[in-house]
């Protein structure tokens, strides 16, 4: 009996998103995943590979979350979830930490969102009316790091497309991400617009293009991930 | 010089309508004894500076939801739903500021600057009632000081003259608050002698800290 529950197929969707951004991170490059799927990137990470992990809480090694019994107080992440750091690792001040951010030194970040967009534009602090958490350091790493990745679920619930031609929600930052991930595609953002580079294994060209809203340039050379 | 105060005398520090900037990440770095006890006193208008609103019930996310708040600065207050209900019934005027852009305001208060430029929330809803500026050709936000009558941080351990060394990521805003507030008050885990903490690794020098409370916690 292949018994499929509620949920599922959403965590292996996720999972399938941070499986494939994890292949665009290079030896050590230093990188910051935010809350949710990117949080999952670090676990298809290669073990040949050496990257370092910024928390912007204020430190750099991040390491696994804490085993339970082996908490400490005061080693959290930036979700305040108990962790652990690496023993080349580092503490240091919030401004300091923004520094790192702001100041180009970090190599990546992957961002969750609400909705993004074929400019890079990208929207996941607020739904006016609804929801209003605030913005954290969410502003700062999409102005910051070198290379914005952002990992989303192609569709809402209702089945709209979240990759929108321009996007309706108040913004994180303009035009800053570089590659949107999702269960379905790959899509680089261009100059041109948004690039399918890459579709999911069992979907189609058409499919994609159906269900995004953004137009798409479809690669000559479109690989299968 | 001996700054260890007992936790009821610092009661007449705190003021109806006066500007309090509080430490921590989260739960992480907060000074839970003090703000326990500050609770009590049923202060009025508060304007409040802090990185986030913590969680609902828990030291300084209750703190927070105390019906005399008048106003938060701060980042983040997702994680405490009696914040956002206080908000959304007008009971509370909420300021969101990016973590850096807030960080940098509050060391540009203990720094004596004017301001800083940050290209972080250009295009977006931050750069709002903010004034901006051009340089070389790319623009930036001007983000201005932000100080407080009153810093409440947490430090790992003092000596009794007031030098401070935070504990891993529980450093976070405490430092760069020691120096942005008329006085400052730190709760320590633990207090030693003056010279038993090692001068390489004082973190925050003892000029900033006025009054040492011994943490309960």
């Amino acid at each position: 009996m292949l018994q499929i529950r509620k949920g599922e197929k959403m965590s292996q969707n996720k999972n399938k998103i941070a499986q494939r951004i994890a292949r665009e991170i290079s030896d050590g490059d230093v990188v910051n995943l935010g809350i949710g799927i990117p949080t999952s990137v670090c676990d298809y990470i290669p073990e040949n590979i050496e990257v370092t992990i910024h928390s912007e809480n204020g430190l750099i090694g991040l390491d696994k979350e804490a085993e339970e019994g082996f908490e400490d107080k005061d080693i959290i992440n930036a979700s305040g979830k108990h962790a652990t750091i690496k023993n080349t690792g580092s503490f240091f001040d919030t401004a300091m930490s923004f520094n790192i951010i702001r100041g180009g030194h970090l190599d990546m970040t992957v961002l969750g969102a609400l909705q993004v967009d074929g400019k890079g534009n990208i929207a996941n602090w607020m739904i006016p009316g609804k929801l209003v958490p605030g913005m954290g350091g969410a502003m700062d790493l999409t102005v910051g790091a070198k290379r914005v990745i952002c990992a989303i679920i192609h569709q809402t619930k209702s089945g709209s497309s979240k990759i929108k031609e321009e996007c309706n929600l108040p913004l994180t930052a303009e035009g800053e991400v570089d590659l949107i991930v999702t269960e379905l595609a790959v899509m680089e953002v261009t100059e041109q617009g948004l690039l399918l580079k890459e579709i999911a294994e069992g979907t189609t060209v058409k499919e994609v293009v159906n269900k995004t809203e953004a137009e798409l340039i479809i690669s000559d050379d479109i690989k299968v991930f | 010089m001996d700054k260890v105060v007992s936790l009821d005398s610092i009661d007449k520090l705190f003021n109806d309508g006066m500007r309090i900037m509080i430490g921590g990440f989260l739960d992480c770095g907060t000074a839970e004894t003090i703000l326990e006890h500050i609770n009590k006193l049923n202060l009025k208008d508060l304007t409040v500076i802090v990185n986030d609103a913590g969680y609902n019930n828990k030291s300084k996310g209750k703190f927070l939801a105390n019906s005399n708040i008048n106003k938060i600065i701060t980042s983040h207050i997702g994680t405490n739903p009696d914040i956002g209900d206080k908000m959304n019934s007008g009971k509370l005027d909420v300021d969101l500021i990016p973590q850096g852009t807030l960080v940098e305001q509050i060391r540009c208060k203990g720094s004596g600057l004017g301001g800083v430029l940050t290209p972080t929330g250009i295009g977006t809803k931050a750069e709002e009632g903010m004034k901006k500026l051009k340089v070389d050709g790319k623009e930036y936000i001007l983000a201005t000081p932000i100080g407080a009558d009153l810093a409440v941080i947490k430090a790992w351990k003092a000596d009794r003259s007031g030098n401070l060394i935070y504990r891993y990521s529980a450093r976070n805003f405490n430092p760069i608050m020691a120096m942005a507030a008329d006085k400052v008050i730190v709760e320590v885990e633990e207090i030693v002698d003056n010279g038993d903490l090692d001068n390489n690794n004082i973190m925050t020098s003892n000029i900033f800290t006025d009054y040492i409370i011994q943490s309960e916690m």
